[in-house]
């Protein structure tokens, strides 16, 4: 007889009021008119912020739930903590975005937030079907959300591409978990890394075979070279807020299970896949950032700067250990806020058939605009890596971690690279403050989501890069909870 | 009182200040900012009076946690060596601001942020002594700079900008791997985090790694002083420059380059940088050499003060390698120098530039009738950058030839030319342009300089002046500082001699035992 697990509610209690909120803004939809659809991104900034708080009522504990496919440690719960504030930010800078573009369907917010469940499944899985169905109940939304732009040919284009390029990903992760459990017999982490220490002669081509196709997986996931071509169109297509999210918040739900799996539960096996991770982040950062100097989209610049940032916090991977696993939790947080913050830019600077996506459109755009080329200026430098900004602490981090562990040819690598991402960005500054130009755009302070997302995400990129301690305490704290 | 984060932090507040005033308001905005970059310069002057001149080490550190997880902290303190420095960047701001004046008329508000925002990076970069601190620091004078150029510069501004900020980028993110490399480094073996100077001093890595490091360093430093053959942002980046933005990166941004050498690069890594001297010192005269010469055929004003800078800091680098009392004393008076001479000299082209939108030393001629007052300002400052005895610029190549003759004799011999072909190209512009029949009518009614523009000149020929004939209580200031720094360098480097002496007898019995096991 099958007697049901033992669900321990607690446990999935903030997956539980995320997905409650979600099914809320759905129905309620069904009520909803007009510009009242606003009140949605309300109702799901409120589920957020109660999964948030649940999610920081669990930090002392360590529990699982449904026979340990779900652990809530803190490395869950620091993800569930990220995707609560990376969902909410888009919804936020959605808001407004929405009335502008005339995406009027309520769905919109109920996928973000499905979305969103399904990453926090993926952080707190410590079983390879849950982390599949995780992936799954987030891609699937996604898919949806980045083809909701109906009357436009690239948003159908950007869907389509997306779903079969994801749906070949999928299948490779598919393939990796089946080969390992034909060589451990389980799909449960913890059994799994217990078993890969003693396999050897067949099975251990076989959990290599595994390891190879789950890498395939994950990469296409964070958009890593040679992984990442459907990137760029899938981006560029997408409706700017959803873009933003898939480059914050799926890539980061990624890196979650990526790192878990492979610096946690596969850390035996590191010396198979350390130098195969190595030429994967070298390629990455490499292909990103030369390829990002050919744009002439701001969206598919975005999109490059976001390989090779993915390119980077592969090196943390590659660094391994507590180090570098706690810098690619500060990283993804740095990468948040000021990613975040550029698409928010992005979509200040767009409005009702006129995105304004060409980067020759910021012409003069720093004086005529002065808060939203502050504000660029501020996103662009720290992605850059430019002191005391957040993104040059997470550089920082990632490569001393990286030169600790002794790559220090990776890390030179990854500098070289920094100085030829400096010219890109910095041509943003160039086009918004040293070229002549007009750029019409409804006032923004008739925008006031959009201005409480940039006041948040500037705050954040300012304050976390001059001090960063906090929250690097809180990315190892949770970064060890793993072991 | 932290007067130090005071003097750091002082313009900062004056940028939020600005950031706060309407922008039309260009009266204000001026006044405002002027205000603003005083108000360090009169705390410097406090730091100076209460300065302790016997003291050797470093004085008014001021300490704090900062990210102590990996042992960094902000750290500032100043010493005989960078006193002098903070004093130029603070002396130049407030008259950079009062020369924009004139020609800054289009986004001043913008203009006078940026250059309050890069006095502090310049002065947290003299006053840190903590190696990411310094960075950090190091990184935030860029962007204002950059910024100067490519807003207000001339036609080739944006490239200029660019070049500019590529060139630095490289080498200083390749030095904060060689900081991380350090810092790493010394943790392994001691077990202590620390990005802190004086503890890193302390700390010798082996030669081979030294190398490596020094290396890292020196390309971050040599490409901001410039030394050749890195030298080529700089005549693009100043001829497209504002006047203020030249003035501030002649006069302070390359002495960053040079004091990086003294201060980090030379005394963290004393065994590498004692076989790259030899190697730094021929760069150095080449420098000045190739520097002088040509600066002799530059048609443009802007283009001959900025390649005279590549010679000018060639001396600099020279006295530094010398590694004796003159020659280091040398080197930092000249730094102070070159900030003033060729500060004043691209404000004497930017009055022209101002009057008559072009730099070509041919549209020129014979404006002594028309502006003598400017005439002899021009002339007392283009004297100073040629050394003239009872001049400044005199005492300090003085002392650097004195200095490199007794350790590089020909490196010094050679570069006693350079201080001739300096006078030659020097006099022969001035005489180009001041001198002769007023042959171009556009110059006929050339305005003198104005009240305000003698006020931006008067302190700096005071300077020239009083550092030309009375150096003592500079030089004594500087002293105890240099021979503590130089004591400590001579007695690391003796005490790698004897150790590699020693680990090339001991070794042996070593082998021996290797083979008997064999």
């Amino acid at each position: 007889m099958i007697t049901p697990p033992d669900i321990s509610w607690i446990a999935i209690l903030p997956l539980l009021i995320l997905t409650g909120t979600a099914l809320v803004t759905l129905f309620a939809d069904l009520w909803m008119e007009g510009p009242d659809r606003e009140a949605l991104g309300w109702i799901g900034l409120v589920g957020l912020l109660a999964t948030a708080v649940a999610a920081m009522a669990l930090w002392n504990t360590k529990l699982s739930a449904f026979s340990n496919g779900i652990a809530v440690d803190r490395y869950g719960l620091f993800f569930t903590l990220l995707f609560c504030v990376a969902s909410g930010l888009t919804l936020l800078m959605s808001m407004g975005y929405l009335e502008f573009t005339d995406i009027r369907t309520g769905d919109y917010y109920s996928l973000i937030l499905f979305s969103t469940v399904g990453m926090v499944l993926m952080a707190t899985a410590t079983d390879l079907i849950i982390i599949f169905l995780g992936l799954e109940v987030m891609s699937l939304a996604v898919y949806v959300l980045s083809g909701i732009w109906r009357e436009q040919q690239r948003s159908n284009e950007a869907a389509l591409k997306y779903f079969l390029l994801g749906a070949f990903a999928t299948g490779f992760l598919l393939f990796g978990i089946a080969l390992l459990y034909g060589a451990t017999g389980s799909t449960t982490l913890g059994p799994i890394a217990a078993q890969v220490a003693k396999v050897g002669g067949q099975e251990k081509t076989l959990v290599l075979a595994g390891m190879a196709l789950l890498l395939v997986g994950f990469g296409f996931k964070v958009a890593a070279a040679p992984f990442h071509v459907w990137t760029p169109d899938v981006y560029e297509g997408a409706p700017t807020s959803v873009t933003a999210f898939m480059a914050v918040a799926v890539k980061a739900a990624a890196f979650a299970a990526f790192a878990r799996v492979f610096m946690h539960t596969l850390t035996v096996l590191s010396a198979d896949w350390s130098s195969v991770l190595w030429i994967l982040a070298a390629l990455t950062m490499t292909v990103g950032n030369v390829t990002a100097i050919l744009q002439r989209n701001i969206k598919r610049m975005l999109a490059y700067s976001s390989i090779a940032h993915a390119g980077y916090l592969l090196v943390g991977m590659v660094a391994g250990g507590e180090f570098g696993g706690s810098a690619v939790l500060f990283y993804l947080i740095a990468y948040m806020l000021m990613t975040l913050g550029a698409f928010a830019v992005v979509i200040a600077l767009g409005w009702r058939g006129a995105p304004n996506e060409n980067l020759d459109d910021y012409a003069g755009v720093g004086f005529s605009h002065p808060f939203l080329g502050v504000a660029m200026t501020i996103f662009m430098l720290s992605l850059a890596g430019i002191p005391p900004l957040v993104g040059f602490i997470g550089k920082f981090y990632i490569f001393s971690a990286a030169i600790r562990s002794g790559y220090v040819g990776l890390t030179v690598i990854g500098v070289l690279n920094s100085v030829i991402s400096v010219y890109y960005y910095v041509g943003v500054l160039v086009r918004m403050y040293m070229t002549e130009g007009v750029l019409e755009i409804p006032v923004l302070s008739s925008r006031p989501y959009l201005v409480a997302t940039l006041l948040l995400t500037i705050t954040g990129t300012i304050l976390l890069g001059l001090f960063p301690s906090p929250l690097f305490e809180l990315a190892r704290q949770s970064f060890l909870a793993l072991g | 009182m932290p007067l130090l984060s005071l003097i750091v932090f002082t313009p900062l507040a004056g940028v939020l200040m600005l950031a706060l005033m309407p922008k039309e308001q260009h009266r204000s905005l001026r006044r405002g900012a002027f205000v603003f970059s005083l108000l360090p310069f009169a705390l410097s002057l406090c730091l100076l009076a209460r300065f302790n001149p016997a003291e050797a080490g470093f004085q008014f550190t001021e300490e704090a946690a900062w990210i102590p997880q990996f042992g960094i902290s902000y750290k500032v303190a100043v010493d005989g060596i960078s006193l002098f420095l903070l004093l130029l960047t603070t002396f130049l701001t407030p008259l950079v601001i009062l020369a924009g004046w004139g020609d800054i008329h289009k986004r001043v508000k913008e203009y006078m942020v940026f250059l309050l925002l890069m006095e502090t990076g310049m002065v947290g970069a003299f006053v840190a002594v903590d190696l990411f601190l310094f960075y950090v620091f190091w990184e935030v004078m860029l962007i204002p700079m950059y910024f100067l150029i490519g807003v207000w510069g001339g036609e080739r501004r944006i490239y200029a900008a660019l070049k500019l900020i590529l060139y630095t980028m490289t080498g200083s993110l390749l030095m904060l791997v060689a900081i991380l490399y350090l810092v790493i480094l010394h943790n392994q073996q001691t077990g202590q985090f620390t990005f802190d100077l004086m503890r890193l001093y302390d700390f010798s890595a082996p030669l081979a790694t030294q190398r490596w490091l020094f290396a890292a360093f020196a390309l971050a430093f040599a490409i901001k002083v410039p030394m050749f053959p890195l030298h080529t942002w700089l005549p693009d980046a100043h001829t497209e420059a504002p006047t203020g933005g030249s003035v501030i990166l002649a006069g302070v941004l390359l002495k960053m380059g040079t004091y990086g050498f003294l201060r980090f690069a030379i005394p963290l890594f004393p065994l590498a940088a004692r076989e790259a001297l030899p190697i730094i010192a021929v760069l150095a005269v080449i420098g000045i050499v190739y520097g002088a010469l040509v600066s002799m055929v530059q048609p443009d004003l802007k283009r001959l003060v900025a390649y005279s800078s590549v010679s000018h800091l060639g001396f600099v680098m020279l006295g530094m390698t010398a590694l004796n009392t003159q020659g280091v004393e040398g080197s930092i008076y000249q730094m102070l120098n070159h900030g003033l001479s060729t500060g004043a000299l691209f404000l004497a082209v930017g009055v022209l530039y101002e009057r008559r939108h072009t730099r070509l030393i041919r549209e020129f001629g014979g404006l002594w009738q028309q502006m003598p007052l400017y005439g002899a300002v021009f002339m007392i400052v283009m004297l100073s950058s040629v050394g003239l005895p009872g001049l400044n610029g005199f005492v300090g190549e003085l002392l650097i030839l004195l200095g490199a003759f007794q350790t590089h004799r020909v490196a010094a011999i050679v570069a006693t030319s350079g201080v001739l072909l300096g006078a030659v190209y020097m006099l022969w512009m001035y005489q180009r342009v001041m001198f002769g029949p007023l042959t171009n009518p556009a110059n006929s009614n050339l305005r003198d300089l104005s009240k305000r523009e003698v006020l931006v000149f008067l302190p700096i020929l005071v300077m020239l002046f009083v550092m030309g004939v009375y150096p003592n209580p500079f030089l004594s200031r500087m002293e105890p500082s240099v021979q503590a720094y130089l004591s400590r360098m001579h007695q690391k480097m003796a005490a790698a001699e004897t150790s590699v002496q020693l680990s090339a007898v001991s070794p042996q019995p070593a082998k021996g035992e290797l083979k008997a096991d064999r």
